[in-house]
């Protein structure tokens, strides 16, 4: 059995929410997750709070009540809230800790992240040029894929339309109207191959998550959820990654591959295992090579399954339940964490229209990014 | 008026033909670009700076079909008058490099085919010098 458990889960919902700040949405969700797990401010001995453009998260603290619990900020990225769950899984594991909480919410500008490299004394010339932009990776990434494995530009638009689909179903995602896969497809292209519905949008929105020793669960959830591995890698030299002015000649795996190995060895389990999975879907083509990378398949067999409906809800492997980003955007602080959250609806059965069937017992986490970071969770009932 | 690097110490345009700047480990041979002070694959810190071949294989691509943000982009960002550029990994004898390509047609563009280094212009500063950016064309102009 794992060392920790989740025993309460908050949410703001993803979207634009101009009256409210990034902060305050953070705040929403804590109150949310205490209250889930039957628990007062007062007894969270720690937190552990993530944000990239919203704020410094301990400064939230005067919003929830000021008891002196320690609170450390963490920045990593896309891989921002999985890193702050990753802290609190550790702290709780090594004992220093036994009720604990995870923040994670953020508040983007509009249009595509700007990305920020800083010169070396000169211009900048990598954003200068034209180049630094997240979006001409996974392009790239995914046209290459396409082309070695026999991936069609109708299975990008496949994910799309059931990240679409399953946002409808949900009440806390940002884009809640389906699509149709020739809507999608003939939208504005915006990096080859790749089409403006089949992006995920920076965005707005919170998370938080109180986790508690697996032995103490009892006291706070009716219905524990276990966490069995946490896990993050960064990239290794050969990998293929986002913001890269230029790459190794010989190719190696990549950080998803790496964690993805490491978190089944830590939960003891394999990708048979596993019921569902939350995907990095920064854009439709990273669901499909994501698939591959986390195990879940071999490369190329995703065109087969995404057109068996494999991927759907109420298919054989169900993908991005949620809606995934494409759906409820990418606040980065808590996108991580909106996996884990609706990994813990799935486990505990309340999942509403959304329900994965089969009484679901294992479930995955996977979210990829700047720099190339990686992280994974394995949560089971 | 005078054309210009967008960085010296990554693109050296002061010979006969341009030129990417990079770094060469000294101690396993790996190549990076641009110049830095570590080795990415044996983490040795003893880096040489070297000129980086000119010609290679595309290796992935894309096409910029909106117009970045500024800052940090240089050129055009106006929508009306915006014109797409490809961007892509080109295979050197050393590397692969990032760089924008001067073919952003994607019936035009296949991995594999051979590229050569080129300059685009970007902007012009304030002293009336157009700044200049490295990308690569098509080989002989097969396109």
């Amino acid at each position: 059995m794992s060392d920790v458990a989740i025993v309460g889960i908050g949410m703001h919902s993803f979207g634009r929410h101009d009256d409210l700040s990034g902060m305050e949405q953070g705040a929403i969700a804590v109150r949310r997750a205490c209250a889930d797990a039957g628990v007062a401010w007062d007894d969270v001995e720690f937190a552990i709070g993530g944000s990239r453009d919203a704020g410094q998260p301990d400064k939230m603290v005067p919003m929830l009540g000021l008891t002196g619990l320690p609170f450390q900020n963490v920045i990593n990225g896309c891989a921002t809230g999985g890193s702050a769950l990753i802290s609190a899984y550790n702290t709780i594991k090594a004992g220093a800790g036994d009720l604990g909480i995870v923040i994670g919410f953020d508040k983007h500008g509009r249009g595509a992240f700007v990305p920020s490299t800083p010169p070396s004394g000169g211009r900048d010339w990598y954003g200068g040029s034209g180049l630094a932009l997240t979006t001409q990776f996974f392009a790239m990434k995914i046209n290459r894929y396409m082309q070695q494995h026999g991936i069609s530009r109708r299975a990008l638009a496949r994910v799309a339309a059931k990240a679409f689909r399953n946002g409808a179903k949900n009440p806390m995602a940002w884009r809640r109207r389906e699509m149709s896969e020739d809507e999608i497809l003939e939208a504005p292209m915006l990096s080859y191959p790749l089409t403006q519905y089949m992006f995920c949008s920076p965005g707005e929105g919170a998370v938080a998550l109180v986790l508690c020793r697996a032995d103490r669960a009892g006291r706070h959830a009716r219905r524990p959820i276990f966490l069995d591995a946490a896990v993050i890698r960064s990239r290794r030299f050969g990998s293929f990654e986002v913001l890269a002015p230029s790459l190794a000649i010989e190719d190696g795996v990549g950080p998803t591959v790496d964690a993805s190995r490491a978190a089944f060895e830590q939960a003891g389990i394999g990708p048979e295992d596993v019921a569902l999975a939350q995907l990095q879907d920064t854009e439709s083509g990273a669901e499909i090579m994501h698939m591959a990378e986390n195990g879940f398949c071999h490369d190329g067999e995703q065109e087969a399954m995404l057109e068996a409906g494999e991927t759907e809800i109420g298919g054989r492997f169900p993908v991005n339940t949620d809606g995934g980003c494409i759906a409820n955007g990418e606040p980065i602080g808590a996108s991580g964490l909106r996996q884990v959250y609706e990994n813990v609806l799935q486990l505990r059965g309340d999942a509403g229209v959304r329900q994965v069937g089969g009484d679901p017992k294992v479930a995955y986490t996977h979210v990829y990014g700047s720099p190339g970071i990686s992280g994974v969770t394995i949560l089971s009932r | 008026m005078a054309r210009i690097s967008i960085d010296d110490a990554v693109l050296d345009i002061s010979g006969g033909e341009p030129r990417l700047l990079g770094s060469r480990c000294r101690a396993c041979g790996t190549h990076t670009f641009p110049v830095q002070s570590g080795c990415v694959r044996c983490s040795g810190d003893d880096m040489e700076t070297v000129r980086l071949g000119t010609r290679g294989e595309l290796w992935a691509w894309t096409v910029q079909a909106f117009p970045p943000k500024a800052p940090p982009y240089l050129g055009d960002t106006d929508r009306s008058t915006f014109e797409p550029y490809g961007v892509g990994y080109v295979q050197l004898p050393e590397v692969r490099v990032e760089a924008r390509l001067t073919e952003a047609r994607p019936e035009h563009l296949k991995n594999g085919m051979e590229m050569e280094l080129a300059l685009v212009p970007l902007a012009t500063d304030d002293d009336g010098n157009e700044i200049v950016t490295f990308a690569f064309a098509p080989s002989g102009g097969a396109t």
